[in-house]
């Protein structure tokens, strides 16, 4: 039996926010576009998310993120991953971020931003042609 | 990277090495069968605790615990744990780790989560040779963690040295403790969420069903209790398990059970590789769909229809 390749990803929330709804509403529309969800669960370090993602071997990372801590928290994820050996993955960023920080979080590696009223759809295809 | 290289990589307990080649074996690359040949050499010397039971028992938070303790003792460990895939898209929401947050760090600890991939038994079908290649990259205890089962998903048993199935109080009447299936196949009884009411009586129940054992065997499971979030009866657990292994060890049942696993791994490697043949060739030159028209039609029954398919093969 020859199975498609089946994508693996991680969803994400880094830092302090209590607040997970959107993470899971994601997890769970990736999870029925056939992906193997790693959802590992609120309040985690960017040193406990890369480790994770690394062991895991997942082809993207969703980081989703209310606190306001993005431009503090991504680019460490980014540094942690490039430090080891994680730099192939492909990161997306969510929640709430305000316009003007995306080019700064781009330019740290996030290859996007999904911000609220985002399609699931659209995070899905995302995935499917950018993550290898 | 090459294959030898990640090989070389596990050996050494680098963790990209050894995420690649867990994502290699599971996806059943072109490369995976050269690879876990090289890796079997180096296995056998990790121990493997089973945990399974129904959902929402405490295994990951007990895998969690018990995780942690072993690493106090300056253990290395490796965990695989399992969740269940969609069987409508084939994607699976692994949520293990959301309670193993006390280990996520340890350096000496790796954790792989599985889907099971639409396989049945309560574990995936790669479960058993991601735990060798976890036992080749130098852990000294891997853990496997089942899928939350129901009565009948036993594969832990055939993949573990020691199986220890978590329960928990007011999960249904002490009928469902005679039943045949997974309570035959512990070792030792964890009782978790104790502090529950109905403990007591689940714990009773265990022990009418060992004491009406009419076979008993020499080993007698031991009933642990505990209440995995607050981390007590840890200790107890983990020196239920070292009973055990002694016990294993001292009787020569260890070397017995790795045996037959291996024979029944083996029997279940001929039995992959003889079905995708199959499979194969019927797809190729389309035999198939024209023996299931014939079928449809009822010009064909599907009992004459196996003796097509296999019965050359029987012939060679």
């Amino acid at each position: 039996m020859s199975q498609e390749k089946i994508i693996r990803v991680m969803v994400a929330k880094p830092g302090l926010d209590g607040h997970d709804r959107g993470a899971k509403v994601i997890a769970r529309a990736l999870r029925d576009a056939g992906m193997e969800v790693i959802y590992t669960g609120l309040r985690q370090t960017p040193e406990q998310i890369v480790t994770a993602a690394l062991q895991e071997d997942v082809a993207a990372l969703l980081l989703s993120i209310l606190s306001g801590a993005h431009n503090h928290l991504f680019p460490r994820v980014m540094q942690l991953l490039k430090e080891k050996g994680g730099e192939n993955i492909l990161v997306i960023g969510g929640g709430v971020i305000p316009q003007d920080d995306i080019p700064g979080l781009k330019n740290a590696g996030i290859r996007e931003i999904f911000g609220p009223g985002t399609s699931t759809e659209v995070i899905v295809n995302f995935i499917k042609e950018n993550a290898h | 990277m090459h294959t030898e290289q990640l090989i070389d990589g596990v050996l050494k307990g680098n963790i990209r090495a050894i995420a690649r080649l867990i994502s290699i074996v599971e996806n059943e690359l072109p490369e995976a069968a050269q690879a876990m040949r090289s890796i079997f050499p180096h296995t056998g010397n990790a121990y493997t605790i089973g945990f399974t039971g129904p959902p929402g028992a405490g295994k990951s938070t007990l895998v969690d615990k018990v995780t942690l303790t072993l690493c106090r003792q300056g253990k290395k460990v490796g965990i695989v744990a399992v969740d269940p895939s969609s069987p409508f898209s084939g994607g699976a929401l692994l949520g293990d780790r959301i309670r193993m947050r006390d280990i996520s760090l340890e350096k000496d600890v790796f954790i792989r989560s599985l889907s099971t991939r639409g396989n049945m038994g309560g574990l995936s079908r790669a479960a058993g040779d991601i735990a060798k290649i976890l036992d080749a990259s130098g852990k000294d205890a891997v853990i496997i963690e089942t899928v939350g089962v129901g009565q009948d998903e036993v594969d832990i048993f055939r993949t573990a040295d020691t199986s220890v199935l978590v329960l928990m109080p007011g999960a249904g009447d002490d009928i469902q403790s005679i039943k045949a299936g997974i309570m035959e196949i512990a070792d030792i009884f964890v009782v978790n969420k104790s502090d529950r009411e109905g403990a007591d009586g689940l714990i009773k129940s265990i022990q009418q069903l060992l004491d009406s054992n009419p076979n008993p065997g020499p080993w007698r499971p031991p009933i642990v209790r505990s209440i995995a979030v607050q981390g007590e009866g840890i200790d107890e657990l983990l020196s239920a398990v070292q009973s055990h292994r002694e016990f294993l060890v001292a009787g020569g049942f260890l070397a017995a059970r790795r045996k037959e696993r291996l024979r029944a791994e083996i029997i279940r490697l001929v039995e992959r590789r003889i079905s995708k043949l199959i499979q194969t060739q019927l797809r190729h030159n389309g035999r198939f769909d024209a023996l299931m028209e014939k079928v449809i039609a009822r010009e064909e029954d599907p009992y004459s229809c196996i003796d097509r398919i296999v019965g050359p093969l029987e012939k060679e």
